[in-house]
């Protein structure tokens, strides 16, 4: 039986992400392709609002979309397209649809994306996305008015463990935490020993983390985040690794590399669970997922002793 | 000081611009605009001579000293003959001067430069906007370093995921403001102030077009 995001983050399991990042337009069929993919080997199906300010096919058409497949929708939001109004107005419909859980994220800035002259709106930032949340649970919105019909949802948001400097970063993830947020993605992970420290130091939070696996395609892939993208380190020894890897099976070694973090994280319970970023490679997802031996996705684990340990 | 800070506009985008007017008196600003170096007597200068080649018939020029000061229709009435012989006002001053100047006359003003921002000068040629007269000051919270004009995004509860070695994802020649609120709140012992939650701001304050009225005896 299928149990939704919120009970697995309090199961105690080994808790599975991914993404799906809309397209761009109304051609929907490689998105169904992957939500059909996807839905029952993870435990929630993150849908990407305009990523890296790209216009696209709406975040919450694409939860929609996963509700309607089976699938477990976290629907992601930024606050760099609506104000306080459009904010909470999505939250309501996105409740009254049946989407249960929300990522609050600040979002990129527009001039990375591909509207490069549009307005930033950022009215609220992800603490004050968390907070408005929180409020609306109590039946009331930022207006300080009566709600007819509360929201509820299990809402999370992101921290960047290797940012520089870090101590700014680990207020804001502290401040989320206070904000409301249950659980927290990171940013692309690679360097898993320093990693285990950020953990020592987020753990006593209480709060769930979901580690940020993002699949290596390429060494120049990995070199261009180093040098591009804020918080991700990629490790010489894995550059070198999926260098070292013959043609025709450099996505092969991208995928050992993610399914051998993600085994590791789970063997050395470093964290709460991973979550799974194939950006634009979605149908590679499930080998990753199998290869790091997590292939039964959201069905309740049955009671045989090899599964309880 | 504050200044107002501009860019010249693109040529093609001033004659445009200057369509069906052939008889143009150029003008300049004393003050910010020649601090700029945008509109001072050299770029004045070289305005008309660009304008001749390009077919205009310069009927002359000037720099006012304060575009923006009402007392600018002192300088228009100084070159009461030349304006008259003129069928509009190119300015190169900021937008406050060229709305000054177009209260003061019946020509066609255009403008020749883009107002950016009302910045402070930080060292020479060098223009930062630190404030964006948001009409609720935060700075006495956050080691007085605005966010709301030195974040890009205007953040208020800290930095984003963007930050990168305390510069800004935009742009690695633009500090990360909550990197630099950080290392002063720290220097002065009050990081707590970055751990409070700060409300969503009131965008508010004084509704767009400001306008105030002091009580005068």
């Amino acid at each position: 039986m299928d149990r939704s995001f919120k009970d697995v983050l309090g199961s105690g399991k080994f808790v599975l992400t991914s993404e799906i990042g809309p397209p761009k337009g109304t051609n929907l069929d490689k998105m169904v392709h992957h939500i059909e993919l996807l839905k029952d080997k993870v435990d929630g199906l993150n849908l990407t609002d305009h990523q890296s300010s790209v216009m696209r096919y709406p975040s919450i058409g694409a939860a929609l979309l996963v509700k309607e497949h089976g699938g477990e929708p976290i629907l992601q939001m930024t606050c760099r397209d609506r104000n306080r109004l459009a904010l909470q107005a999505d939250l309501l419909f996105a409740h009254s649809r049946g989407i249960h859980n929300v990522l609050c994220l600040t979002g990129d800035a527009v001039v990375v994306g591909d509207h490069k002259s549009a307005k930033g709106v950022f009215d609220l930032d992800s603490s004050q996305l968390l907070a408005c949340i929180r409020t609306m649970e109590k039946g009331k919105d930022l207006g300080g008015n009566d709600l007819d019909g509360a929201v509820s949802f299990c809402a999370g948001a992101i921290v960047t463990p290797e940012a520089n400097p870090i101590e700014p970063q680990l207020m804001k993830f502290e401040k989320k935490i206070r904000a409301g947020a249950e659980f927290i993605q990171t940013q692309a992970i690679y360097d898993l020993d320093s990693f285990k420290r950020f953990m020592e130091y987020a753990r006593p939070f209480g709060v769930k983390i979901l580690a940020g696996i993002i699949l290596l395609t390429s060494w120049r892939m990995a070199e261009f985040m180093n040098k591009n993208v804020p918080g991700v380190f990629v490790p010489q020894n894995l550059i070198d690794e999926m260098k070292a890897a013959p043609k025709g099976t450099v996505i092969r070694k991208g995928i050992e590399i993610a399914a051998r973090m993600i085994r590791q994280i789970k063997d050395e319970s470093i964290c709460d669970g991973v979550h799974i970023m194939a950006i634009g490679r979605e149908e590679l997802v499930p080998e990753i997922i199998d290869e790091a031996g997590l292939g039964n996705g959201r069905q309740i684990p049955s009671n045989t002793p090899e599964q309880r340990q | 000081m504050i200044r107002s800070i501009t860019k010249q506009k693109a040529f093609e985008q001033i004659l445009d611009l200057l369509d069906g007017f052939d008889r143009i008196f150029v003008m300049g600003c004393g003050t910010c605009a020649t601090l700029c170096r945008t509109g001072g007597a050299v770029e004045v200068a070289e305005m008309g001579a660009k304008l001749l080649e390009n077919g205009k018939v310069v009927t002359g020029h000037m720099v006012v000293p304060v575009a923006c000061d009402e007392l600018s229709h002192e300088a228009i009435e100084e070159h009461k003959d030349p304006l008259d012989a003129s069928e509009a006002i190119l300015v190169l001053s900021c937008a406050f001067g060229v709305q000054t100047l177009a209260r003061q006359t019946r020509l066609a003003v255009i403008p020749g430069l883009d107002t950016l921002f009302v910045g402070k000068e930080t060292g020479l040629g060098r223009f930062d906007e630190i404030c964006s007269q948001c009409g609720s000051c935060i700075i006495g919270e956050t080691g007085g370093i605005c966010p709301v004009t030195a974040c890009h995004k205007g953040l208020l509860n800290g930095p984003c995921g963007g930050t990168n070695n305390g510069k800004c994802e935009i742009d690695s020649d633009k500090d990360c403001a909550w990197t630099l609120i950080y290392m002063r709140l720290k220097e002065q012992g009050k990081l707590d102030l970055m751990r409070k939650h700060q409300e969503p701001r009131n965008h508010n304050v004084e509704p767009r077009p400001g306008k105030t009225r002091i009580p005068l005896d």
